[in-house]
Formats: structure tokens, C-alpha cells, sequence
């Protein structure tokens, strides 16, 4: 379970996030949808504790993380923006330096790896060094290396920018299986599609701020709108920045 | 299940295996950590020692040609610099852009009154045209003085015993060189520069993982996942720090083999000097060295971290690398009289102790002790501030 309340960040006059607050359920899939530069990067890299926070608080499974970062991390799987990957080593040394960074035993990493690596369909570039990846191969390697800790709460930051079809829809899959296990997984998206057909809840972020906190089926009765890509549109306001 | 496969790693060492093994994977990194780093000073070194300890020997024996304008009024004199190995060239029409267009290292010129002056035992001048600023020149102009000196002398002696007198009564005070300096020291010129060589190995050894590890991991965006990981800063710091401090150090101790076998065939014992570049000044030198790995790993960690991109690292650390120069370029140019505070600044204490292994004369166990707590303690607050530049948030993110 995620919260967050309030939130504000400032970079110099410009409010990047100004007054975040939503939750993010266990078992469930939350949208954060709005158009690039809305400020839902901002917002999830406070969520992982890369930044402080101006104003406001973020709990994870009730810890502060303000006053227990580390905690809070340790709880969270987080696919940054930023996927870098080491390219100088393998699939599954990537995986296994980021699980030995969280103090997991050998043996448990490489049962862990295993399981995660068969999830995501990558037996056979497992052992091949990142360099040269694919968009999709390195997607599923940090994927896999953010989730080797097998957390509760998952964050995903547009995990499927770049993604041809074949991957967005495993990778969709993935995260519907995540759910299943009783996960809590927040994710962030500018295209309306993808939000729509995964999401429980959607929470829509325009310039900074919450413009709207439902379930689809809520969106759509609010807005009056049969369809959601006119609901989103006129939540925001504008067309701008948003995908199809 | 066997008690290896449950062993969990400290963050430290984790950090630290995984940039050693991944750096191990990098051609270029390897070849400037353990070839072109620490091979390139001594090959340096010998080339250049060599030139000139073989420049000054050649000048010394070499028969020495010495255009002479009027050779024909004074057949005497030019016998006696024949004696001396003094090659009389042909007169040149002007000595004095002879000269300047470096075709002789000195001319000497005889006046045409020479013979006459001579019988009449009048004194004569003769003139010598060379340029002091050419170094090089500076042993032919200083034989051919000696020769010419020595020949008026000679002369000046036998015609005070034709008149009866004592050679003695001309010259009544004798000057006796008596030079202290040890055969080491006498090199000491040419080995100003060895402190250097070492301490630019240090940095080439651990510079391109200290880009790699700091401002090559922004660049590749892998900091910031790297930080969503439940570790403090501090201790992927210090992992990468022990990642370049290692990599330094290998440098470092191919560099001081390397010297060692080279030494052997520097001629040092042609000009009447010792030099040691064996295990035992290897040791010293390492031991003095140490705090440095760990302050220049630091420097080029903390350099490396202001910069946004690894090409605008690589050319703030060459910046940094040239001010390991100052104390070096200080100490060759200007005789300082070392005290004991000098030892404790760092670079300068590591300069002025390597210079006294060199002279021969050992570094004392105070000397030491004041050099690896100077250096140490900068270092350690190098590291202070490092530490804070990685709390800074702007660390991690990439664009």
C-alpha cells in the first residue's frame, strides 16, 4: 500500500508537483495517467525516496519515508524512468547485483533469478551481456532486477515506452500477474489504452496537481463520456501530451 | 547446503566486486590501468635519462670542431687545442650568425696582430662567439675555455721562468674544488621529475574507472536504480572508491617493477652516480604513496561527480592532473631546503621523500609518519566531501 499526501517539489519558480495526494491499493493495478511533463516522474522518484519531498508525506505499508528511507525502499520494486543497465555484464549479473545491494543469501538469489527469468520469458538472453539489448530485453532486465527482492509495493515508470506490440503485451501480462499475487502496483502512463484496459483505479495528473481520482467506470460516468479518451481529454483540459 | 552458497555480502564489498569485475571486461580501462599507465613513465624516463647521460658522455671524449677565423697567425695555440681534441674547422665569414643559426656551437677568432703581439710579449686577445642560452652547447664553449686557459697559463709560466721569476709569484692563490655532492645527488636534477611519473600513474590507474563509476554511470542513467536500492550513499561510495583505490594500486606496483628491471640499464655508474630503484626503494615509495591512491581515487570521484557527461569528466580530470605538476616543476627549479612541515603536505611530502630515496640518503621514521598522517588526513576529508556530493540530489538524476 502506497499513500501519498500533499505532495509538493519545486525546481527553482517551476512547481514540478504541487499538492499530490492518492493511494494505491494492495491487489490492485493504479494508473498514474497524465501528459508528459505533468510532474508523475517527479512524484514516483519522491515515492522511491531519490528525492525529498518540499511538503507532504509518502507511507508505504505505513512506514514514513522521510523518516525511514531505507525501509521504504526495501518494500518497493521500482522501475525508474532511467532503466541503466551495466552493459559490461550479463542479464543475470545485473539481476544478481541488485539482489546481493538488498542482502539476499546466494542461494535465495538464484532460485529468485530463476523464477523471475522464466516470468519474463528472457532464458535465452539470460547470460548474454547487455550491450546490444533490445528495448524490450533491457525492459525485462530491469524489470527483473527491480523485482529480485520480491517486493509488495511495485513502481513502474512508463514501463512500456518503446516497447514494440508483441512486448507491451506480455509485459501487460506481467503486470496483471503481479496483481494477482497481491501486490500493490502503481505505474505510470501517457498513453490512455493502456491505462484504461489494465487499470482498477486511474489517477489523472495535469500541471502538478490530481485533476481526478476514480475507477473507469467512475471516470467515464463523471465526465459524461461513453468513451475514456474523451473523458481523459476533458479532465485535462487539452489534448496535449497525451497517446491513443 | 553448503555454507558458501547463504554467505551475504556486505554493501561495501558488493559494490567493490562488481566494478572490479565489470571494469575487468573494459579494454581500454585495462590497458590504461596496467600498460599504457604505469609502462609509459619509466620507458619515458630511460629514453630521456639515457639521451642525456649519453649526450654529456659523447661531449666529454668527442673530438670537437671548432671553426677558427686567423688559424694562420697562431699555429702554436691551434697545436696546443689540436692536443686538447679540438678539431679546427674552417674559418666561417660570420662568426656571429654562425652562431645564431646554431651551424657551430662556438667559433674563436685570432686577430691578425697575433704573431707580432706575440714576439713582442704584449698580450692578445682572442675572441670566442657563442650563445649561453643554447644548453646544449654549454660543454664545447667550457672545454674550448679550459684548452685556451690552460695554454695561456702554460705560456704565461714559461716566460716568468725565462725571466728567472717563479710561476708561483703570478699566481699566489690556488683554488681547490672540493664538491660534497654524493653520487646520487649529482642526479638529482634529472630525477626531479620521477615523483611525478609516479603520482600520474596513481591517476591513470584508477581515472577511467573514477569516470566510469561516478559521472559514466549517470550518463548511462543506471545511478538512479542503483539508489532505489535500500543502501546508504555512503557505502556505494566507499565500494567504488576500493574499486579505483585497487585498480591505482596495480598501476602503481607494475609501474615500481618496471623501474626496478629498467634501472638496471640506465648508465648511471658512467657519470660516477648510484641509483637504486630496486625492492627496497619500491617498498618506500609504495608506503609513501598509499594515502596519495586514496586521495587522488577521491579527487577524481569528486571531480568526476560535478560533471554531467563521461567526455566533460575525462577533461575536468586532465585539468586535475596537471596540478600533481606544481610541486615537481617547484622543487626542480627552485632549491628548497626541506623542513619538516613539508613532509606533512600532501604530494609535496611524497615529492621531497622520493627525492631523498633517490639521493641515497633514506627517508627517516618521523619523515614518514609525517607524510602518510598529511596525506591521510586530506584524503579522509576528500572523502568527507564526496560523501555529500552523493547525498546531493541532482547526483542521480540523469537528464
Amino acid at each position: 500500500m502506497i499513500e501519498v499526501s500533499d505532495l509538493h517539489k519545486a525546481f527553482g519558480a517551476v512547481k514540478a508537483v504541487d499538492g499530490v495526494s492518492f493511494r494505491a491499493r494492495d491487489g490492485e493495478i493504479t494508473g498514474l495517467l497524465g501528459p508528459n511533463g505533468a510532474g508523475k516522474t517527479t512524484a514516483l522518484r519522491m515515492l522511491y525516496t531519490l528525492m525529498a519531498p518540499d511538503r507532504g508525506q509518502v507511507r508505504v505499508d505505513g512506514i514514513d519515508a522521510a523518516l525511514e528511507p531505507l525501509a521504504v525502499r526495501r518494500r518497493l520494486g521500482v522501475l525508474p524512468d532511467a532503466r541503466g543497465l551495466y552493459k559490461r555484464l550479463t542479464a543475470r549479473e545485473n539481476i544478481d547485483y541488485f539482489a546481493r545491494l538488498h542482502g539476499l543469501p546466494d542461494e535465495l538469489i538464484r532460485r529468485r533469478g530463476d523464477a523471475l527469468i522464466r516470468a519474463l520469458d528472457m532464458g535465452d538472453i539470460a547470460d548474454r551481456r547487455t550491450e546490444g539489448f533490445s528495448q524490450g530485453q533491457r525492459v525485462k532486465t530491469a524489470i527483473a532486477r527491480a523485482l529480485v527482492h520480491d517486493p509488495r509495493n511495485v513502481i513502474l515508470d512508463e514501463p512500456t515506452n518503446g516497447l514494440d506490440v508483441m512486448a507491451t503485451r506480455a509485459l501487460r501480462r506481467f503486470m496483471v500477474q503481479l496483481k494477482a499475487e497481491g501486490r500493490c502496483v502503481l505505474f505510470s502512463s501517457h498513453i490512455m489504452q493502456e491505462v484504461a484496459a489494465l487499470c482498477d483505479r486511474i489517477v489523472v495528473i495535469a500541471h502538478g496537481r490530481v485533476v481526478a481520482d476514480e475507477t473507469p467506470d467512475a471516470l467515464r460516468a463523471q465526465t459524461g463520456q461513453a468513451n475514456l479518451e474523451d473523458a481523459f481529454v476533458k479532465i485535462i483540459g487539452s489534448e496535449e501530451g497525451l497517446a491513443a | 547446503m553448503s555454507r558458501r552458497s547463504t554467505v551475504i555480502r556486505g554493501t561495501v564489498l558488493t559494490v567493490f566486486l562488481k566494478e572490479v569485475r565489470e571494469n575487468l571486461r573494459d579494454r581500454r580501462t585495462l590497458i590504461s590501468a596496467f600498460l599504457t599507465g604505469p609502462l609509459l613513465g619509466p620507458l619515458l624516463f630511460v629514453m630521456l635519462i639515457n639521451l642525456t647521460l649519453n649526450r654529456e658522455l659523447d661531449k666529454a671524449d668527442r673530438p670537437l670542431p671548432v671553426p677558427v677565423i686567423g688559424a694562420q697567425y697562431a699555429p702554436h695555440l691551434i697545436d696546443a687545442l689540436k692536443a686538447g681534441g679540438v678539431v679546427p674547422g674552417a674559418a666561417v665569414a660570420d662568426p656571429v650568425r654562425a652562431v645564431r643559426e646554431q651551424d657551430a656551437d662556438v667559433v674563436l677568432r685570432i686577430a691578425a696582430n697575433y704573431g707580432e703581439a706575440w714576439r713582442k710579449g704584449e698580450p692578445v686577445q682572442v675572441e670566442l662567439f657563442f650563445d649561453s642560452s643554447r644548453r646544449d652547447a654549454g660543454t664545447a664553449v667550457a672545454r674550448v675555455t679550459r684548452l685556451l686557459q690552460g695554454y695561456a697559463r702554460e705560456q704565461g709560466a714559461m716566460r716568468l721562468v725565462a725571466r728567472g721569476l717563479s710561476p708561483s709569484t703570478a699566481w699566489p692563490l690556488q683554488v681547490a674544488q672540493r664538491d660534497q655532492a654524493t653520487p646520487q645527488a649529482r642526479a638529482e636534477l634529472l630525477f626531479a621529475m620521477l615523483p611525478y611519473f609516479f603520482v600520474i600513474t596513481i591517476f591513470m590507474g584508477g581515472m577511467y574507472l573514477a569516470i566510469d563509476l561516478t559521472a559514466g554511470e549517470r550518463e548511462r542513467q543506471s545511478l538512479e536504480p542503483l539508489f532505489a536500492n535500500p543502501v546508504p550513499r555512503g557505502k556505494i561510495l566507499y565500494g567504488k572508491l576500493a574499486a579505483i583505490c585497487l585498480f591505482s594500486c596495480a598501476s602503481l606496483l607494475i609501474s615500481l617493477l618496471a623501474f626496478a628491471v629498467v634501472g638496471r640499464f640506465i648508465p648511471a655508474g658512467r657519470i660516477g652516480m648510484e641509483l637504486d630503484l630496486g625492492i627496497h626503494f619500491a617498498v618506500y615509495v609504495l608506503l609513501l604513496m598509499l594515502p596519495l591512491v586514496l586521495l587522488l581515487s577521491t579527487l577524481q570521484t569528486m571531480v568526476a561527480a560535478f560533471a554531467k557527461s563521461y567526455r566533460e569528466a575525462q577533461t575536468y580530470l586532465s585539468l586535475l592532473m596537471m596540478v600533481p605538476l606544481i610541486p615537481s616543476i617547484v622543487l626542480a627549479l627552485l632549491p628548497i631546503k626541506a623542513r619538516a612541515w613539508m613532509y606533512a603536505v600532501p604530494l609535496l611530502g611524497q615529492n621531497l621523500g622520493v627525492m631523498q630515496l633517490l639521493r641515497g640518503d633514506g627517508v627517516s621514521a618521523a619523515q614518514i609518519a609525517l607524510c602518510l598522517a598529511g596525506s591521510l588526513l586530506a584524503a579522509l576529508l576528500a572523502v568527507l566531501v564526496t560523501v555529500q556530493l552523493y547525498r546531493s540530489e541532482k547526483l542521480a538524476i540523469s537528464a
